[in-house]
């Protein structure tokens, strides 16, 4: 378990930085010349979000009660078939490889790669959860609470999944696994997540799920990278 | 003159392997003789209880499984964090070892937990916290147990596992307190795990056996399981070929 720890002496201190913005600037531009593939995603996440309604009934009451967490499950599902594309394509071609052959620390290059993950396929989700709101009668304040929520959730969905797709590289199955691994640990996010808008629309406020959220956030931020590292390190061994 | 044992002589699994053969009969005999005399007291000795009458006799069985549920969980994580922190090979093993026997529990906590709701709640299933998180629980076992299948390397799948594991055990609290808070925001408490007042004294005799037997099975099931491990793992070695057991198959 050296292996997250071996950034901790002080001239790694000067490389984490480059290694950040390197990470995230390739895997943004990377992600950004297959837009095909993150378009199919969004879409994913606008066509489950759609379903719902045509399988239960279209009454405004209803919607309204099942829509922040029926949007909150379409972007668990939608998080989980994108994180694939957070190391496999570079496990496949060997780049994962050298990347954690680098002197730069790997957890800061793995940190760089969830991040872009997270702008690539994360924050296209939160854009669009007003529009999708409203295709469910929430009103403004449940929009607004809604869509800080993702902006909050996502990404830890995005830190949580880096860890369960790194466990799972080259391994039978990994779609499925994946699932079974990551998606309990979602449970929280899910929870705080329609909670939030939950106690909006009751008019007991959302601070108290939006804190704990943020408070997710930081403690998944703090820890997951290190996790995630350790995790693409056993992949290679 | 007390020498001291060198405790981590066991840490390897040639010398472990006939130290749990020794132990297993112990925790096997003890676990059916406590079980016998947790199911006389909790069945036959026990009184009916006035409000849930005989149904409750259940958490005899429920109660222990689900504490341990929750503690093989604990201790899967102590050996996960071993086999990371030492890179000790057995460690590794005992994680892989106690996971079927936690995943066993936890359904088994589950399903009494379902049957004695039907007659007393009125219903198999509430979204109660504890239910829930229990269910997750299982959701946790069942994803180590998977990862462990789908790796063909014991050591990477030793590895892997116990960072999973790791993982699950940071959000284990985050999961119970999210699923509280969760259900206490949305439906009262109509329905309420907390039990009927006092609990008679023989009822938690009873209980405390069973909770003991319970935990005896368990390690005497995770060392029959490591041991079949250490078999399976180290069957290329020469000390197991000179096994009597494996001699004379």
């Amino acid at each position: 378990m050296s292996v997250a720890l071996a950034s901790a002496d002080p001239a790694a201190a000067d490389t984490v930085w480059p290694a950040l913005k390197w990470a995230i600037a390739r895997d943004v531009r990377l992600a950004l010349r297959s837009r095909a593939e993150l378009g199919v995603q969004l879409t994913f996440y606008v066509i489950v979000v759609s379903l719902f309604p045509l399988g239960i009934a279209p009454e405004r009451a209803l919607l309204a009660t099942m829509g922040p967490g029926v949007l909150w499950v379409a972007a668990l599902l939608a998080s989980l078939l994108s994180l694939p594309r957070l190391f496999a394509g570079d496990h496949a071609d060997g780049t994962l490889e050298q990347i954690a052959l680098s002197p730069y620390p790997l957890v800061a290059l793995v940190f760089g790669k969830i991040i872009a993950h997270w702008l690539t396929t994360g924050l296209p989700m939160v854009a669009f959860a007003p529009l999708l709101g409203l295709q469910y009668a929430l009103d403004g304040e449940s929009l607004a609470v809604l869509t800080t929520t993702l902006l909050l959730g996502t990404p830890i969905l995005s830190l949580l999944g880096a860890i369960g797709a790194a466990l799972t590289l080259g391994l039978r199955g990994g779609g499925s696994l994946l699932a079974l691994l990551v998606l309990p640990l979602y449970v929280p996010v899910l929870i705080f997540g329609a909670s939030a808008v939950e106690a909006a629309r009751a008019g007991l406020g959302a601070s108290a799920n939006l804190s704990l959220l943020g408070a997710g956030l930081l403690l998944a931020i703090v820890g997951a990278p290190f996790a995630a590292a350790a995790a693409v390190r056993i992949a290679l061994d | 003159m007390l020498a001291t044992p060198n405790w981590f002589k066991y840490s390897s699994p040639t010398a472990f392997y006939p130290l749990a053969e020794k132990m297993i009969p112990w925790f096997a005999g003890l676990a059916g003789l406590l079980a016998a005399v947790g199911l006389y007291v909790g069945l036959l000795v026990a009184p009916t209880d006035f409000q849930q009458g005989d149904a409750y006799r259940i958490i005899f069985i429920h109660v222990p499984a689900a504490w341990m549920s929750m503690f093989l969980y604990l201790a899967m994580a102590c050996w996960s964090a071993m086999a990371l922190g030492f890179n000790t090979r057995l460690s590794g093993m005992m994680a892989q070892a106690i996971a079927p026997t936690g995943a066993l529990m936890t359904f088994i906590a589950l399903w009494t937990g379902a049957f004695w709701g039907r007659p007393t709640w009125g219903t198999y299933w509430a979204w109660d916290a504890r239910m829930t998180s229990e269910l997750i629980l299982l959701f946790l076992y069942l994803g180590v147990i998977a990862l462990r299948n789908a790796i063909d390397d014991p050591r990477r799948a030793d590895r892997a596992c116990a960072l999973l594991t790791l993982t699950g055990i940071v959000n284990i609290p985050i999961i119970y307190f999210s699923v509280y808070w969760w259900n206490t925001l949305h439906q009262g408490s109509s329905i309420s795990l907390t039990k009927a007042p006092a609990m008679a004294a023989v009822m938690l005799a009873g209980m405390l056996i069973m909770s003991l037997a319970a935990w005896f099975y368990s390690i005497a099931a995770s060392l029959a399981r490591v041991r079949a491990i250490i078999l399976e793992r180290e069957c290329n070695t020469v000390w197991v070929a000179e096994l009597p057991e494996v001699r004379n198959a």
